[in-house]
């Protein structure tokens, strides 16, 4: 499957990072809305960040800040309007098959069994279906669903359906997963079971991720760095090198060392604006 | 027909074997009186109008205006024992029948190339908004001069009844799907067809279904009203028959019949929705 747009010519990237050997690079990024009968509204403004292949990353922000926005330019659903950005040696300008996403919803479709819900990268990508059948009971036994494989989405809990989600999002084997806040639907509760189940599956998946979250604890708690947005026009403000040991309990959110880091990027949003 | 939904391995096995339905099943609220009173009401009503019809009403109105129930009863038994009566019911079947599938079937086609080519709906919507306001039962009497007092001049009225709804139901189903869906779809790299496929074509199931459930009454209603236009055979044939000789009981006799035959098919189609989208979110119904 030709899913790979063909390439375009990209001149030298003038960013401060350096580092050649990120798996995601994004250099000087902006996007802009353009209005028909209003000012154009400029959504990210010079971006730049480079993510190391298995690096955890969170990125938060005030709300319409473009966090959003941002990860949808690296799934390849959003147009730039400057700037590059790369995934795994590959431009991005449109879908790559190297992505795999979660969203907000866990948008299953309702026809189809959990297992068949899991196959849909698989299936539209053409992938074997016996080989990545496979791998598709691996991660709903991984998960905790193997004996919901065969049930129908409205049968399973939010946090279930969620879980779902994720194991349809690493089915064919991404290098990058992108979660566009997985867990905001979700009660505190199974919010926090749900951070606790993602570091392990991110630890035995070893997969490269970029998470969009609202809640600044759970992005000190999942992350290796934090990327901190100002309010519109979207820059990064701050990234946030988070060194708390790993593996990493819940418990750790009761630290000293996570209320620095947590009161550290709080401090960007009270000189800004409310973050919802 | 395009039913064969992307699911088509899991139709034989629908849901409801998980250990927390088995609980559910425990007491069925489908039949508890208690939680649908209704199942009660229903019946109730239909036994006092019969009631009042047959005991009341024959007080104040003529018999052979307004015929009791049990004459209607005795004129249907004789009906239903007779073989030529058997035979205008299966040529108002075959009419019906032959016109639902074309006019469905077109109105599935043209649905489809409307909702998802642009320039085709941008060029045909006007007409069919244009038809579409046109009393369609007005034009019987141009179709049985075109076509004839035979079988399809009616054929014709009832696929041109039945297309209607179903157009309309295909092109808003088929525009239903749910942005999310389709965004999650071409994350994943999926084609414009993959996307017709996987998101489009079941998210349009229950519209279909709802074109087809009012489509196949409109093409039985279709085929009746050809036939009272010219025919020599059907059921919409002896109802005028019977008028003819004023056999009111002989008509409320053709008239349970037909509506019978409207409630079958009725059922069958829910039937099949059940088995086919049984998923089915909402089915908004939408009339022509």
């Amino acid at each position: 499957m030709s899913l790979r747009a063909p390439g375009r010519q990209t001149s030298p990237a003038t960013t401060a990072e350096t580092d050649t050997d990120a798996w995601i690079r994004v250099a000087g990024l902006d996007k802009t809305y353009k209005a028909r009968r209003s000012e154009p509204t400029v959504a990210l403004q010079g971006i730049d960040l480079s993510v190391r292949r298995g690096e955890f990353v969170s990125v938060v922000g005030p709300s319409g800040c473009g966090k959003t926005t941002m990860l949808k330019i690296l799934a390849g659903l959003v147009s730039r309007t400057a700037g590059d950005v790369q995934i795994a040696g590959n431009d991005v300008n449109g879908p790559l098959p190297e992505i795999g996403m979660v969203f907000q919803a866990a948008t299953l479709l309702p026809w189809r069994t959990v297992r068949q819900n899991v196959m849909v990268p698989a299936e539209v990508q053409g992938l074997d279906k016996e080989r990545y059948g496979t791998r598709a009971d691996e991660l709903l036994e991984m998960v905790g669903l193997g004996e919901f494989a065969d049930s129908y989405p409205y049968e399973l809990s939010g946090g279930m359906q969620q879980r779902a989600g994720i194991c349809r999002a690493l089915v064919h084997d991404p290098a990058v997963l992108l979660m566009d806040e997985p867990f905001g639907a979700l009660d505190a509760m199974t919010r926090e079971y749900m951070n606790v189940e993602l570091l392990r599956i991110w630890q035995q998946s070893g997969k490269t991720i970029v998470l969009v979250t609202h809640s600044i604890p759970e992005a000190v708690f999942l992350s290796d760095r934090v990327v901190v947005l100002s309010a519109r026009p979207g820059r990064i403000a701050e990234i946030v090198d988070v060194e708390l040991d790993r593996p990493r309990e819940l418990s750790v959110m009761a630290s000293d060392r996570a209320g620095v880091y947590v009161d550290r990027i709080r401090r960007h949003f009270n000189a800004t604006s409310v973050i919802d | 027909m395009t039913t064969a939904a992307p699911t088509g391995n899991t139709v034989s096995d629908p849901p409801g074997h998980s250990p927390k339905e088995k609980a559910a099943k425990q007491r069925n609220p489908r039949f508890d009186v208690r939680e649908r009173p209704e199942l009660l009401l229903v019946p109730a009503v239909f036994v006092v109008l019969i009631l009042v019809w047959e005991f009341v009403i024959p007080l104040f109105v003529d018999d052979y205006v307004l015929p009791v129930p049990s004459r209607i009863v005795d004129s249907l038994g004789q009906q239903l024992t007779d073989p030529l009566f058997w035979g205008h019911l299966e040529v108002t079947l075959r009419e019906s029948l032959i016109g639902f599938v074309i006019g469905v079937g077109t109105a599935i086609l043209l649905g489809t190339a409307i909702s998802q080519v642009r320039l085709v709906e941008k060029t045909l919507m006007p007409y069919v908004v244009a038809f579409q306001t046109v009393p369609k039962v007005a034009l019987a009497p141009l179709f049985v001069v075109w076509f004839g007092f035979g079988l399809t001049s009616k054929i014709v009225m009832a696929a041109v009844i039945s297309f209607f709804p179903m157009l309309i139901n295909v092109i808003e189903g088929l525009k239903a799907a749910d942005a999310d869906r389709i965004q999650m779809l071409t994350v994943f790299g999926a084609s414009k067809l993959q996307v017709f496929r996987m998101v489009r074509l079941p998210s349009a199931m229950p519209f279909i279904f709802a074109g087809l459930d009012i489509g196949i009454v409109f093409a039985i209603l279709g085929a009746v009203v050809g036939e009272f236009i010219g025919a020599k055979e059907g059921l919409g044939y002896l109802l005028l028959q019977t008028n003819y000789n004023f056999d009111i009981a002989g008509m409320f006799a053709v008239l349970v019949v037909l509506s019978v035959l409207g409630l079958l098919a009725h059922f069958l189609i829910r039937f099949a929705q059940r088995k086919i989208a049984f998923w089915a979110e909402e089915s908004r119904v939408i009339a022509a």
